[in-house]
């Protein structure tokens, strides 16, 4: 088999977007998207192991009902941290700016992004926040909770808000630029053939969750503006000594997060739509309904903020109002994880590690949305507004959902990224050390939020400890799980087996063209005479071929 | 020790009269979630199981969808959804309904601190004592950041915000010590911010008031204030010559503005006026009023609040204290108000009440 891959290669190695050029230069002045999700993919994972550390030194304090390991102060700075690296650096752009970058414009027959200096800017904007982020991070950091309540980031923490808040405001603009790149894209790139129905799901979403990013970023950017008019010129706005009004801060604040929440869980859903239907061989169940559904919750997903503020003082109807949306935002998706498992009836199912993720996703989102039900019903939110209950289930939803997802989808697209296999032994492994490790981590969080332990404490009674005790054990599997990619992976790209064009023979665009793909991403521009995930007779696919080849491959 | 004996295993301890119906609702939202998981986890491992590919490459069947599956599993889970609403709309109400004969506790939040102060006068800091079976009203103020007032055995918690009042009440049905928590971030001893509340027998109640002897109560505490020290009598004390408006049996009352409309003369009202009195000045006076912003504390408000509901013949439950002069200054004329000031109308989130409504009401009269 080896011979025969290299037959098919011989020559003079093909030029690619990875070969084409290898000074620093043609990486930082390249406009190619592929390149340009590569350097975000680094920076992104850079990003994901800060958070984690911080994680770690929560789980770590925790351990002990006192406030030992960690001073309060350190300790407030420490999960501020962790939400702010984790939600505008990691989650936000994770899907959307690297595998979104990478595979969009492929999935649909394009040659790049429609504004490839556009993507370009948007990489440098994410840097530059990034970076001006750190800095603060290393000159004392900042203690407000990554929610920047009022009136106590605008007037009494004396830590850094105001360059944080500079760092998110400038790293929001990245992420309405690359929203704005995909909308186009998606509207002016398609290939001869290639209609709206005919778009892979994944393409969908990151669509759906486009239309939220250049919405509901500005919203934040106005309110970073506010509170920094507020700290700085004392003009009142949201702080009550001086005529302003906190809670219009909140108000402000989840306009833009809940649907920014969205923006953290739509991409994972469209990977997990690619996943569930290409590791079963068969079109995905009901694909105008999930594509709909996307879109449904990227539009309601703007009417339900004030979820975020049963107990803050906002009026009862208001408050019943949106228990109301809320109900109604959970029915898409719902609709989704019915098709998802629709999908897979009659399948040819294979367990590659990519479908040990997305049934891992489906699970896990499965209790992450079933929880975001009893966090809507108004009566029983009362009790569980800002306790562990919360906590738990925005990481089923953030982590069990976008990161899982995030995962699969790097397992998933890494062959054709870098046109290298991984180890299918250690990333099955690691699939399921992430499954396990991460319900042990966060279920004993549910029940102890129903037992009333508040969030953000850095001590707690010591009747939590034992479920705590639990949730820091199974956070050091999770942490292992999460590791172990990072190691196998950059393995692959040294010793890795080549992966092939398309290693598991399926019909969508990006696997027509070589791994790794070629700076114009296809040799021939395609036309599209299939619909999406089409095994059929009608996909052109050369299954004979590749069974014969796969017989001589198997180890 | 805490006590720990849930009437579930890992749920905390039900102590009030709406503990059991958050429960309730709960345990529904449980059984649906149960519901809803077994199905889909049967059904993906059946089909991971049965399904798994027979040869290498094989498509799986040629399904495209279902109109009458996806109209199906659109509108239960929406049917669903909605008895989840309503069930939680109904517990919410009782919670968010003020009751109308409640004992009144003033609560100040501080960094990183509870202040509580009772009608009758006793002051505690991190603890709350109460009564069994009385419902308790909170009026709740904050004298810097945000801070959430939260009893997990009582099922319930509130903002308490910067600014304005904000209430929580609820009616504790099991003596006992339960934790009281601050549930909304505030800054560096966040976690600190907390303490007890003991629910007590009457009786225990009665000796506890006893033996915390109290000073002034909150409304004679205003009274100082008023006549005193803050010297508001001077311009308020309701003759024909005054250059402020008369506060009598304002209380509850539609208030005239200068130029146009009108405000209901509540807690927020009476707080905002001495804090900002140029924002909304009563029609035919001028707004020469200075504001007493930094001059008094949160505490200090809360005081002049109930004083001058006092007035008005406004308390709540427990206070013996009555102004004297209440009858009198209740049966003049009111000059900026037509409706019968003799009656005290339902005001804000109706805290109004008779003196003396409540026959179990704790107080020096009944030592």
């Amino acid at each position: 088999m080896q011979d025969a891959i290299t037959a098919e290669y011989s020559g003079p190695p093909k030029l690619n977007y990875l070969n084409n050029g290898f000074t620093l230069k043609s990486w930082l002045l390249t406009k190619d998207h592929k390149r340009i999700a590569i350097m975000y993919l680094i920076t992104v994972s850079l990003f994901f192991m800060a958070g984690g550390l911080y994680a770690s030194a929560i789980r770590l304090e925790l351990l002990t009902p006192a406030s030992d390991l960690l001073q309060t102060g350190t300790y407030n700075k420490v999960f501020t941290q962790h939400g702010i690296l984790m939600i505008f650096f990691f989650l936000i752009p994770s899907i959307p700016a690297v595998l979104g970058n990478f595979i969009l414009p492929i999935m649909i027959g394009a040659k790049d992004l429609a504004l490839p200096r556009i993507n370009l800017l948007s990489l440098y904007i994410y840097w530059v926040g990034g970076a001006f982020t750190v800095w603060a991070l290393l000159q004392g950091g900042v203690d407000t909770g990554w929610t920047f309540y009022t009136p106590y980031s605008t007037t009494f923490s004396n830590t850094y808000v105001m360059a944080v808040g500079l760092g998110i405001f400038i790293n929001g603009f990245s992420s309405i630029l690359t929203g704005l790149n995909f909308i186009v894209t998606v509207h002016t790139m398609r290939a001869p053939g290639m209609t709206w129905f005919r778009l892979p799901l994944f393409v969908w979403a990151q669509y759906a969750t486009s239309l939220v990013m250049i919405l509901g970023t500005p919203v934040i950017a106005i309110t970073v503006l506010l509170l920094a008019i507020e700290r700085f010129a004392h003009v009142g706005i949201f702080d009550p000594a001086i005529g302003g009004d906190p809670i219009l801060f909140q108000h402000m604040f989840w306009f833009y997060s809940h649907p920014a929440v969205y923006i953290m869980i739509l991409p994972g859903m469209g990977v997990i739509s690619e996943l569930i239907s290409n590791f079963s061989r068969k079109k995905i169940f009901g694909y105008e309904f999930i594509a709909f559904s996307s879109i449904a919750i990227a539009v309601f997903g703007f009417l339900v903020w004030g979820h975020h503020m049963f107990v803050s003082g906002q009026s009862v109807y208001a408050g019943l109002v949106f228990s109301f949306l809320t109900m109604v935002v959970a029915v898409p998706s719902a609709i989704k994880m019915f098709n998802w498992t629709a999908t897979m009836y009659k399948g040819s199912i294979s367990y590659d590690t990519p479908m040990l993720y997305g049934i891992g996703f489906m699970g896990l989102f499965l209790i992450g949305g079933l929880t975001g039900l009893f966090l809507g019903a108004i009566g029983l939110t009362v009790h569980l507004t800002d306790t562990y209950f919360v906590v738990a289930h925005f990481h089923y939803v953030m982590v069990g959902g976008q990161v899982i997802a995030y995962l699969g989808g790097i397992h998933y697209w890494w062959p054709k990224m870098t046109g290298k296999m991984y180890s299918e032994f250690w990333g099955k492994i690691s699939a399921m050390l992430v499954f396990i490790g991460f319900n042990l981590t966060f279920f004993p969080q549910f029940i102890l939020g129903y037992m009333g332990m508040p969030r953000r404490y850095a001590s707690y009674p010591p009747e939590f400890q034992v479920l705590n005790i639990f949730s820091t054990a199974g956070a050091s599997v999770l942490g292992v799980g999460l590791v172990m990619p990072v190691i196998y992976l950059a393995q692959s790209l040294i010793a890795g087996k080549a992966a092939g064009d398309n290693p598991w023979m399926l019909p969508g665009l990006e696997w027509r063209t070589s791994s790794p793909p070629p700076t114009e991403n296809f040799d021939v521009m395609p036309v599209v005479t299939w619909e999406a995930y089409e095994f059929g007779e009608e996909s052109g696919l050369d299954l004979e071929a590749a069974r014969a080849n796969e017989s001589v491959r198997t180890i | 020790m805490m006590q720990t004996n849930s009437w579930v295993p890992l749920f905390p301890e039900q102590a009030s009269t709406f503990a059991w119906q958050v429960d309730l609702l709960y345990l529904y939202l449980i059984v649906i979630s149960v519901a809803f998981t077994i199905p889909i986890v049967v059904a993906i491992f059946l089909f991971a199981l049965k399904y798994r590919e027979k040869e290498k490459f094989a498509s799986g069947a040629e399904i495209h969808g279902s109109m009458v599956l996806e109209a199906g599993w659109s509108f239960l889970p929406f049917v669903i959804s909605m008895t989840i609403f309503l069930g939680g709309a109904v517990v919410y109400y009782n919670q968010y309904k003020m009751p109308e004969d409640a004992m009144q506790v003033y609560v100040v939040g501080k960094q990183w601190m509870w202040k509580i102060q009772h009608e009758t006068g006793q002051r505690e800091i991190n603890e709350l004592h109460i009564p069994v079976n009385r419902k308790v009203k909170l009026t709740m103020t904050t004298e810097d950041a945000l801070h959430d007032f939260s009893i997990p055995a009582f099922r319930t918690k509130a903002d308490v915000v910067p600014g304005r009042y904000t209430y929580l009440w609820f009616e504790a049905n099991k003596p006992g010590k339960y934790h009281l928590f601050c549930a909304e971030y505030c800054g560096l001893n966040h976690s600190g911010m907390g303490g007890y509340v003991y629910v007590m027998e009457q009786s225990d109640f009665d000796n506890w008031l006893e033996g915390n002897v109290s000073g002034q109560t909150p409304v004679e505490q205003g009274r100082d204030l008023f006549e005193n020290k803050l010297g508001c009598a001077s311009c308020h004390a309701g003759g024909p010559q005054q250059r402020g408006a008369k506060l009598e049996g304002i209380y509850g009352k539609e208030v005239h503005l200068a130029g146009g409309g009108t405000v209901t003369a509540n807690d927020e009202y009476i707080r905002n006026s001495i804090l900002n009195p140029s924002s909304q000045v009563v029609e035919g006076f001028q707004p020469i009023m200075p504001t007493f912003k930094g001059q008094v504390t949160e505490e200090q408000l809360v005081s002049l609040v109930a004083y001058i509901k006092s007035l008005s013949g406004v308390t709540g439950s427990t206070s013996t204290s009555q102004p004297a002069s209440n009858s009198a200054a209740n049966s003049g004329s009111n000059v900026r108000s037509n409706s019968n000031v003799a009656t005290p109308r339902r005001a804000d989130r109706g805290q109004a009440n008779k003196p003396g409504s409540n026959p179990n009401a704790p107080g020096p009269a009944n030592r």
